[in-house]
Order: structure tokens, then C-alpha cells, then sequence
């Protein structure tokens, strides 16, 4: 398509996209009113009934914890679809360096890249952990907390290469620890439904408000969901950096 | 005070939007694409949202650029 057709194409589509998105904007409810009783409801009930301090986390793996195994499984499906798509097919044999495309200069790391990656690996895993384990208690949990730390595992690339990278996230325990994540979850909502409840109903003991061992199968669900991201951001990362290898024909 | 500060969050997430469009080497677009994760996180806490701005801050400034760099600095041929 030539760029004038392109540009009348946009010119006379624009001015109804636009309308269509001013319309829609003008019967929104007015900006910070929210019309809803849902939210109110759950800030004034959820502290007493699940001794949790961060409310958007007893919604996202309680209340609606349905969902967010939803959403951990489209994660999950996605990532098994990726290493399907990616993977080594039989009677392709593979050489090469891994992180390396063919045609492309090596170039050495910088000192300044190595000394900043080291001495950032080891403190983004602790920011990481800490972001995951007091998921019930302060903004944050096993989403944000796993995808810091597996920046922590790009950092270690960026810092000391793809053999060392290799050697810290093992395949197979990375592979495992995501399985067991998602599967987690579900044995979780599982147990429940034994033990006479509701799936996902929350079975443990919520402990005292404010602690780390508080709010009963929240903060369990909630490391699991943590194991999941993390090891599933290191696994995208593996498979991405593999994808370089030459295929011999 | 607030209204101020929502409209100033709002108007740098819509610049930053802008010039993640309109910058076209990849390189550097990368680059402006973290820097606008920093803006939508500015934006998040402003609309008191830090769950989300903490997941913003993760991944659309930190995960993604470092996934879009290091996959740049993989196939970037030498001939160039």
C-alpha cells in the first residue's frame, strides 16, 4: 500500500475512531468517583476477616483468587507454547555459542557492566524475596516480587555470561520450580474442597495481623505465585538466548 | 494540589507515549520505553495504585527493556 492510499485510509477513519473514543469517554463516571460498592466493602471487611494489611492482595488470591489462577495459567501456557515453539526438533543438531548470533562481533564486557551487574545481582534477589514475602503485608507479592527477581537472573547474565548464567538457573530445577508454582496454586484451592470447604476457600489459620506468617493460605498462594513468575521470566530468558544456536542443516 | 499533580502525571505519560512512538531505532527505543515505565509508575502512585506501580516498575521498566536490549545485542550484525 503506497503512503497516500495509507494516509487517506487514516485521514477519513480517524475522525470516527476519535468520535467513537470522545463518546465513550464523556459517559465515563467522573474522574475518582467510584460507583461501585465492591472496593468500600472489601476496605472496611478485609483486614477483620483475613488479617491481611494490603487489601489488593486478599482480592487477588482470595476473594478472586479464581482469576489470578486464570491469569498465573495464561503465564504458564504461554511459557510451555514458547519452549514447544523453540525447542530443539529431532535430527537438528545445534552448534554454536548459545548467546550468539552468526555474523556478529564478540564484544567483550565492559568492567564498568561487570562490577555494576555483580554488585546488583545480590540486591535485587533480596529486594526481590522481600517484595514476595510481604505480599500480604505491604504493596507488592509474588507478581511484582518474582519478576524482580528474575531481573536479579538477567543481571547475572549481563554480569558473568551465559555459562554462569546457566550454572546458577539450572534447566531442570527452573523448569520444576515453575511447574510447581502453578501446580501449587491449584493443590491449594484442592485441599480445601477435601477438607469440605469451597475451592480456594482460605483453610489455615490467619495468624496475627501485621505478621509475616499472617493471613492464613493468602501469603501461601502468594509465594507460589512468586516461584511461578520468577522461574517462568528465567525460562523465557533461557529459551530467548538459546534461540541464537546455529541449526545445521 | 492533587488535581495539579494527576494532570502533570497524565500530560509526561502521554509525552512519554509519544516519544516511545515516534523514536524509530530500536536501540534507543528501548531506552525510552523504560524511561516511560518510570512515568506510567509516576502516574500509578499518583492515582494511589502501588500494587500496580510496583508491577509497572518491574517489568515495563526494568524486565522488558533489559529482554529488548539483550535480545538487540544478540542479532545486531556486524556489518552496520
Amino acid at each position: 500500500m503506497s503512503g497516500g492510499v495509507r494516509r487517506g485510509l487514516f485521514l477519513s477513519a480517524a475522525p470516527f475512531l476519535g468520535g467513537f473514543l470522545l463518546w465513550g469517554m464523556l459517559g465515563l463516571p467522573g474522574f475518582g468517583r467510584y460507583p461501585g460498592p465492591y472496593g468500600d466493602v472489601l476496605n472496611r471487611v478485609a483486614i477483620r476477616e483475613r488479617h491481611v494489611t494490603n487489601v489488593t492482595t486478599s482480592v487477588n488470591f482470595d476473594y478472586r483468587g479464581l482469576d489470578t489462577m486464570g491469569e498465573e495459567f495464561i503465564l504458564f501456557v504461554s511459557l510451555a507454547g514458547l519452549s514447544l515453539l523453540l525447542r530443539t526438533q529431532r535430527g537438528e543438531a545445534e552448534e554454536g555459542a548459545p548467546d550468539c548470533a552468526s555474523g556478529r562481533a564478540v564484544f567483550p564486557r565492559s568492567d564498568a557492566v561487570r562490577w555494576l551487574g555483580l554488585g546488583l545481582t545480590g540486591v535485587t534477589n533480596l529486594l526481590g524475596l522481600y517484595i514476595v514475602l510481604h505480599g500480604q503485608l505491604t504493596p507488592g507479592g509474588g507478581f511484582q516480587g518474582g519478576a524482580i527477581l528474575g531481573t536479579a537472573a538477567m543481571l547475572a547474565y549481563l554480569a558473568a555470561g551465559y555459562r554462569a548464567f546457566r550454572q546458577v538457573s539450572p534447566k531442570f530445577l527452573v523448569e520444576l520450580t515453575e511447574a510447581a508454582g502453578a501446580g501449587g496454586y491449584v493443590m491449594v484451592g484442592l485441599m480445601a474442597l477435601l477438607l469440605g470447604g469451597a475451592f480456594l476457600e482460605n483453610i489455615l489459620p490467619l495468624g496475627k495481623t501485621g505478621s509475616l506468617l499472617s493471613s492464613g493460605t493468602i501469603a501461601l498462594i502468594n509465594a507460589l505465585v512468586g516461584l511461578e513468575v520468577s522461574a517462568g521470566f528465567v525460562l523465557l530468558f533461557t529459551e530467548f538466548l538459546q534461540e541464537t544456536r546455529k541449526r545445521k542443516e | 494540589m492533587i488535581a495539579a499533580l494527576h494532570v502533570i502525571a497524565l500530560v509526561l505519560v502521554a509525552c512519554g507515549g509519544t516519544a516511545v512512538v515516534l523514536t524509530r531505532e530500536p536501540l534507543n527505543q528501548a531506552l525510552v520505553l523504560s524511561v516511560y515505565g518510570v512515568l506510567l509508575t509516576i502516574l500509578f502512585i499518583v492515582l494511589q495504585a502501588p500494587d500496580v506501580a510496583l508491577s509497572e516498575l518491574a517489568v515495563g521498566s526494568a524486565a522488558l527493556p533489559l529482554i529488548l536490549l539483550v535480545t538487540l545485542a544478540m542479532v545486531r550484525k556486524q556489518s552496520q
